[in-house]
Formats: structure tokens, sequence, C-alpha cells
């Protein structure tokens, strides 16, 4: 306690001293002492970079804005991204231009290569998930995946908030048995061409795609868990080339063309264009259904052998000048009451990482899934869930895919 | 002060471009020390002719510069050689104005709803004619030769170009010369052609040529209508320069000079294009044939201007469609439940883009009226006015921002931005705008400015009024109408800017523009439906102010309501 007062002594008696420590007031929030980051926060603007292209996941962001003001007095203010990497190009040209603590990125919605991309040039603040009130409601001790993203340990530097799984969807007024593996697929979409196909790289629903095939189709599956320099590429991607190249000319438009996003897919699907599609969010066919973009005929479902699924997680660039308030908003995404509201159908649909089982009974009853819903998919389905590669290769995999089929 | 408004505007605008375009050639040379760039090198360049699809990007850029300028002008060309002033005529004339205000994303949003594989028209079609139970696989929408694009942009500078030809018709007295041309037995299309047109071409050169480097360049319309496999030359430096890897900043950089160069190649080959027509027309026109093809001319140039109307009021039909839809399942013509549900979602958000955009469109406007006044007001006053259709004052640099395309000098203001450690303001943003703004409200105002009689402000002189007074209270009264038209126009330009807005608010910014082409990506066109609604009638408000305002405040005064 005395080594402040000494300071704040000083700063009194000499006014220069106080310029020259202002600086430190700045200093960055510890989030240890909670109470005091509660107090720093009330007031600040959150500027939060997230992905913007889903109107569900838009809305929910609504109302956690909503949420934040009237709890905490935090003004959240939502940065519509085309793509995560736009966000960690302004924290790393801030940086380049100087701007050490005054950056306008305060939270980042990230997983995978980009949280690799920002960690590599210490781009984070942290750590300090771990300290966060409600983070001991995932148990990452059980729960290994909400600590480790695409195999890197996260070390604090980025808190979980959901949970992603690809999930296939189809129309079952048109199609009586969905082909159940990444070979299947090309076997039906010779016989059903034009009804298939997958978001245009470098969207993250269309890589996830190109990881999933490249799992099933090698047999290399360790090398895909360590960076790719340490494997010959070439050899290891060879078999998922040859797959897309018979693949390519049963697709949707022959392949010339792809959608834009998972939800892109999506509208294609209401359209009657595509008889099969998927998606990353595990209840989003569901979803769509009850609000009359997708058939009442739409059922779910997971390959066999399962499928790839990630947790994706909010971060705190190192410039961000609101980072008490940043924590705050981290840590209010973890409540019981902003999961729940974020896994509700009518909402996001997006699931938990909060160990369900865990909670208390009153509390685990919020998280019930309305099972009744027929394009739900099966309570079993997602037990099955294939780690994600190493982030390294989703770099490789979208760079060769591009320069193998654009501009052809 | 007055006879300093033309250099603030010069340099207002250029002074911006030129560091821009500094800062886009340095780094393309590998100068750009806080990216550690500190020697001159070419490897920008060879990192970006290994591109994939670079040429392919660049030929789509090209050619839909010239294409979509060709088009557009052969059918405003058509349709005022063959207007006859019938009530057809007027309508079309009466049209341009709304058209003008429909903001180019939500007009191409209303174009893809319309012609898509599971669009209006094949709904309409299907399956009683074409025989489709689903949307046929074809490549229509975002097709790799970019002639969607080209459909999307031409349906917008028509009515841009018709305006601009309506206007600079006034200077030529073209009913006069048709008339002399059909005592000597002409037809009145084939006159019109032979004795109009020539006189009328080097008087809209310029919008002719902003609107080459807007479709060589253009972003937004690229991303909805555009190919993707590669995109434009325009969308694929969006990419480069939003990309984590910031070497990458280099080649884009690089690609933003190539851009430049795409934009200018266009333009010499238009150019050398306007040679040709005129070498292979002087025989035709001398010719001395008074009547061949004259209905062929008149019913194609009526023809063609009418399919881009409608193209382009159905397309916002579509967009109402889609905003109220419930589950609409190919090939129904209308959705099978009409629900406000979108409308209800979408409403809490909208109020703060809406704001936005009111706010930094009326700043800009306001801004840019002020100088542009000014500027004309000081041009009454020393007597100087340019020769009609003559370009030689230092204004003439006005029109540099429709001619450097966007993105080659944005990215550069960018970088010099966060060099100068300048943070993303709504100031920088309507700064950006100004850039756009100024031009067009220049171009719109200044016609009337010109041809107002000087006899009004002298008499007001001789009764002793100073040359304020005269302005603030004869000048500018009387030329309200047209005032308020130059505002509409400002704020209609300003609405629909996407670019500057993206890259100076660094995305913190939100417009309606903004927000609806950021939901392209998404696909939901019910959102996407709801959110281009509200862009395009927001710019219309301002021309129903504009047409209304006059009539109300001078409802006893019929010669200054302005022409309809």
């Amino acid at each position: 306690m005395s080594l402040p007062r000494t300071c704040h002594a000083l700063a009194a008696s000499l006014p220069l001293a106080a310029l020259l420590a202002s600086p430190t007031t700045l200093a960055a929030p510890d989030p240890g002492d909670w109470q005091a980051v509660v107090e720093e926060a009330r007031g600040q603007t959150v500027y939060w970079h997230a992905w913007g292209g889903d109107g569900r996941t838009n809305r929910y962001l609504e109302w956690v804005a909503e949420r934040m003001q009237a709890e905490h007095q935090v003004e959240v203010i939502h940065v519509k991204l085309g793509d995560t990497a736009e966000a960690v190009s302004r924290v790393l040209a801030e940086r380049q231009a100087g701007n050490d603590d005054d950056g306008s990125v305060d939270l980042v919605w990230i997983n995978g290569e980009n949280f690799a991309a920002m960690r590599d040039s210490d781009l984070l603040f942290g750590p300090f998930a771990e300290q966060l009130p409600h983070f001991a409601l995932t148990h990452p001790e059980h729960n290994p995946e909400v600590v480790t993203d695409f195999t890197l340990p996260t070390d604090g530097f980025e808190s979980p908030w959901g949970k992603a799984q690809i999930t296939f969807y189809y129309d079952s007024d048109e199609l009586d048995t969905p082909p159940t593996s990444v070979a299947e697929i090309k076997a039906w979409a010779e016989d059903n061409p034009g009804r298939f196909s997958y978001p245009r790289i470098p969207d993250f629903t269309g890589s996830t795609f190109l990881k999933q095939a490249l799992i099933e189709l090698s047999d290399a599956d360790e090398a895909l868990y360590a960076p790719v320099e340490e494997s010959d590429f070439e050899a290891v991607s060879a078999p998922l080339w040859d797959y897309l190249d018979d693949l390519h000319p049963h697709l949707w438009r022959s392949g010339r063309q792809f959608p834009a996003s998972g939800p892109d897919m999506l509208r294609l699907m209401g359209d009657g264009e595509l008889a099969l599609a998927f998606t990353f969010i595990p209840s989003e066919p569901a979803a769509a259904v009850a609000d009359g973009e997708l058939a009442p005929s739409t059922r779910s479902y997971v390959l066999d052998g399962g499928t790839l699924g990630n947790v994706h997680f909010v971060a705190i660039p190192y410039n961000s000048p609101h980072k008490a308030a940043a924590m705050l908003l981290a840590d209010f995404l973890l409540t019981p009451e902003a999961q729940a509201h974020k896994q509700d159908l009518a909402v996001w649909g997006d699931r938990t990482v909060l160990d369900v089982s865990r909670l208390d009974d009153d509390q685990a009853a919020r998280f019930e899934l309305d099972q009744d819903n027929p394009a739900m998919l099966a309570p079993d389905a997602l037990e099955q869930t294939l780690a994600e590669p190493h982030p390294s290769w989703m770099d490789a995999l979208q760079e060769a895919w591009q320069a193998r089929y654009v501009g052809r | 002060m007055l006879r300093l408004a033309p250099w603030l505007i010069t340099a207002l605008l250029v002074g911006p471009i030129l560091a821009g375009l500094a800062m886009a050639a340095l780094p393309a040379f590998g100068y750009l020390p806080a990216l550690g760039g500190d020697s001159l090198s070419l490897d920008p360049w060879r990192d970006l002719f290994a591109q994939p699809g670079l040429a392919r990007s660049v030929a789509i850029s090209f050619s839909s510069g010239i294409a979509t300028t060709a088009v557009s002008l052969t059918v405003v060309v058509l349709f005022l050689a063959g207007a006859s002033g019938n009530r057809l005529d007027r309508w079309i004339r009466r049209m341009v104005s709304p058209l003008l205000s429909i903001p180019h994303a939500a007009a191409a949003f209303g174009l893809a709803f319309l012609i898509a594989p599971s669009g209006l028209v094949s709904r309409a079609l299907s399956p009683t004619v074409t025989g489709w139970e689903r949307p046929p696989d074809l490549l229509i929408v975002q097709d790799p030769w970019g002639l969607s694009l080209m459909a999307g942009l031409v349906v917008k500078e028509i009515p841009f170009l018709l305006l601009m030809s309506l206007a600079a018709l006034h200077q030529i007295d073209a009913e006069h010369r048709v008339a002399l041309a059909r005592s000597l037995g002409y037809r009145p299309t084939i006159a019109w052609l032979k004795v109009v047109l020539p006189s009328l071409y080097p008087l809209i050169r310029l919008p002719v040529f902003a609107v080459i480097a807007y479709a060589s360049s253009v972003v937004d319309v690229a991303m909805i209508l555009g190919p993707t496999l590669p995109p434009t030359l325009s969308v694929s430096l969006l990419t480069w320069f939003n990309d984590p890897d910031l070497s990458r900043r280099f080649m884009a950089s690089a690609g933003a000079l190539l851009q430049l160069g795409v934009t200018l190649a266009a333009l010499a080959s238009w150019w050398g294009l306007e040679c040709l027509v005129r070498r292979l027309g002087r025989g035709w026109m001398a010719g001395g044939q008074r009547q061949r093809g004259e209905r062929r001319l008149r019913i194609a140039g009526k023809a063609l201007i009418l399919l881009a109307a409608i193209t382009a009021l159905v397309g916002i039909a579509g967009l109402a469609i889609n905003s109220l839809a419930g589950f609409w399942r190919f090939p129904d013509g209308l959705p099978q439940t009409v629900t406000l549900q979108h409308w209800q979602r979408a409403l809490p958000s909208l109020g703060g883009p809406v704001a936005a955009t009111l706010m930094i469109a009326g700043t800009a406007t306001l801004l840019a009226v002020g100088l542009v006044l000014a500027a004309l007001e000081n041009e009454q006053r020393s007597g100087r006015q340019p020769a009609q259709g003559q370009l030689t004052s230092a204004l003439t640099l006005l029109y540099l921002p429709l001619i450097v395309p966007q993105i080659a000098f944005l990215f550069g203001l960018v970088v010099v931005m966060e060099a100068l450690g300048t943070r993303p303001t709504r100031w920088l943003v309507i700064f950006g705008h100004l850039l756009f703004v100024l031009p067009y409200v220049f171009l719109s105002m200044s016609e009337a400015y010109r041809r107002f009689d000087p006899r009004w402000s002298r008499v007001a002189l001789t009764l002793g009024a100073t040359p304020n007074d005269a302005f603030w209270r004869v000048r500018l009264p009387m030329l309200l109408a047209p005032l308020l038209t130059a505002m509409a126009v400002g704020l209609a330009v300003s609405i629909g800017q996407y670019l500057p807005t993206l890259l100076l608010g660094a995305g913190r910014v939100s417009t309606v523009t903004t927000e609806a082409v950021a939901l392209a990506a998404g696909g939901n066109r019910r959102l996407i439906g709801v959110w281009a609604l509200v862009q395009a009638s927001l710019p219309l408000l301002g021309f129903i102010i504009a047409v209304g305002l006059p009539r109300l405040l001078w409802s006893n005064r019929r010669g200054m309501r302005g022409t309809p």
C-alpha cells in the first residue's frame, strides 16, 4: 500500500513528474483486481470488431450492447467486419505507426490462424482470460478445448465465447439419404450435378470444408497437427486436390463460381438452388426454418466419423485504450445469462462454452435444447468432434486453392 | 475573401489526391519506412504480377469502363435524338432525378434480385414458360465476364448522362438547329444526330470521362454484381490492403498504381474511339442521307431507355417484396407468407447508421454548397466567366476526384493519416465525402448560376443595394430551386459513398451504405431488402424536398418554382 501513496505524493509535488507519470495511469488494468476493473470500465466505450455477415449474430451483439449499458454503463459498439483479418491488419498497422496506447480495436472475435498471427506478433493483451470471474464455469480441466485454439494453447490471451461444428443439412423432401462422408459427397454430386457447393476460399466455412476433406482423404493426420513447414505440403495435400479437381465440375455453377459464405449457402438452399449444404453453427438450419428462410422439411446431420469443430474466442489487442471495459465484456459473455441467450434458437443458436453438467440445476435448465424441432441435430450427433489442424495449414491450403482455382 | 474560394476548393481537392497518390507510389516501389521498407525495389510489382488471375481482373476492369460508358451514352443519345416531347418522353425526363438518386449499391442489389436464376424474372416465367421447377444452374449474377456488373452500372449511368445532357442542351439551342435541318428535309431523329450531337458531345465529355473512371474502378457494385474468381482489380486491391500480412501493402500500392493505369488506359482508348467515330461519322453526316434508319433509331432509343428505367424500378420493388417475405419457395412469384419481422428486427439497428448517414451527408453538402456559391459569386463579381463549354479556369481541377479512381488515392490517404497519427473520426469521413460531393454540387449548380440574368443584380445595385445585399436578397432567393436540387444531388452522392466511409472511418463509422454492402456477403435477401430500401429512400427524400419546397415557398410566384 505504501508504494502508490509515495508515488501520489511525489506526483502532487512535482507537476512534471505528474506529466511523465501520466502514461502509467493508462497502464493496463490488472484482471486480478476485479473490483478495480469494474470501476474503471464504467463509462468506457468498447469497439468490438466482429464478423458482421450474419443477421442473427448481429442481433445477439445488439442485445449484449443493451445489457452492458444497463448493467455496467459500458457502451458496446459492434464494428462489423467482412473478415477478421481486417482487425489484425489494423492493429498491426497501428503498431507500425507507433500507436501503442490508443488503438481503435478494443475487443476482437477471433480464433485459429488470426489468433496465431496476433500472438506471433505480440499484438494481444494478457494473460487475462483465466482471471475472469465467470471463466471457472467452463471447467477447462474437463474441457481442454476452451483453452486450446487450433492446437495452440491460448495461455489466457483469449477468452472462450462459443462452439462451432460443421453440420450438414438438406431438404428431406428432395433427398432421402444424404451422403455421410466426403467421398460419398462426390459420388452424390456426380448423380446430382449443380446441387452442392462450398463457400469461396478464403471464407472460413469454406476453408473448414477443405480441412474436413483433407483429414478424411489423407493418411497423414499427424502431420496436420504440426506446423505445415514440418511436412511435405505437396504430398500431404495431393489427395485433396485430386478430389476437388474431380468434384468441381459437378458443383453448383460447375465450380466456376462459389457461394460467398455460409449464410449465402443457406440462402441458396432456401431458393432451392442447392439440395445439400453445411454450416458452422449446428442449430442454424433449425433457426432458419423458424425464420422462414428454409423449408420446414429441412434436416441436419453430421458426417460419419465426426466433423471439424472448434471454439471461438474474444481477445483484447495490446493497444486497446479500454481494456477494463473489454475484459468486463468478455466476462459478461461468459455469464450463464449471456450464454443461454446466445444458445437460444430464436436468438442465435451458438452452443455454450460453459460446462452445463457442472452448473447448478436452475442454471443448467436454461441450456436445455428444444429437441422437438425436426430440423435440429440428434442430441448425440455432436459427440464426435474432429480437432482443428495446426493454424498454418489453413493459410497454406487457402493459398494453394487460390493459385489452383482463381483466374482459370 | 470570396476571391480565395476557387483556390480553397482547388487546394482542398487536389491536395489530398496528390498526397494519396504519392503515398501509393512510394510503397509501390518498396519505400515505406513504417513497414520496414527503406530502399527502392521492384519486388511489389513482381508480387503483383504473380497474383493468380491478375490479367483477368485487369481485363474486366478495363472493359467494364469502356463497355458501360459506350452502352449508356448510346442509349442516352438515341433517346434524346428521338424524343419529341410526348407524354412518354416527359415521363422519362421526370424519372431522371429519382433514378439518379438511387444509390449504386441499392440498384445493384435490385438488379441481382431481378436477374438471378432464382430472381423475380425467372420466378415470373417459371414454370409456365420455362418449365423450371427449380432455379436453373446458370451463371448470371457475378458472371466471369462481368456482364451483370456492366448491366448494373449502365442502369445507373444512363440517368446521370441524361441529366448532364439535358443541362448542356440549354446551351446550344438544339430546337433551332433541328428546325433548320428539318426545313432541309431531314427527319427529326436523323437531324438531331447530325446537327445537335456534334455540338453536344464536347459539352458532356467530362461527365463521360467520369463514367469511364467510375466504371473501371468501382468497388461496391463490383462486390455485389462483379465476378469473383478473380474479382475486379479494385475489389482485389481491397482484400490485399486488409491482409494481416502487412507486407502485402507494398503489393496493394503497386496495384493501386496499376488501377490508375487501367483507368487512364480506358480513357485513352475512349479518346481513340472518339477519333474513329469522328472519322467514320464525317462521311455519314455530310452524305446528305435524310431519312434512312429514322424509325429504327427512334424506337431503339425509347425501348432501351425504358428497359433501363423499368429494370431499376422493378429492382427496387423487388427489394421491397424481399424485405416483407416469409418463406418463398421457387418458383412462386410471390412469397407464401408476408411478414413485418425483418423490418421489426432491423429497426433498432437502423437508427444509428441512418443518423450518421444524414449527419455526414448534411455536413458535407452544406460545406460544399457554401464553397461552390462563394466560387460562383466570385466569378460573377470579377466578371471572369469561363467561356461556355470551355474549361479554362482553375476550377477545372474540380473534376479530378471524378477522374482519378477513388481506390487509387484513398489507400495512400489512409497511410498518410496513419503516419500522422490521425484517429479515424466522423470528420475525416465528412472530409472524404466532400471530395466527391463538391464536384457534383458544382456541376449541377454552375449552369443555373451562370445563366442567371445579370440584370436582376444590376437593378438591385442601382437601387442602392450592396453586392452582398444583391446576393442574399435577390440572387439566392431566385435561385432557390436549382440550389435545392444541387443540395439533393450532394446528399445523394454522399449517401452512396462506400469506399471513403469504409477506409477513412476505419469501419467505425457505419452508414446505411456500408451496412448494406456488408450484408452482401451474408446473402440474406430479406435483410438486404430492408437496408437497400432504406438506403434508396434517404436520397429520394432530398429530391422530394428539393422539388416541393420552392413550390411551397413561391406558391405566389410561378416563375420561381423551378422546372419539374
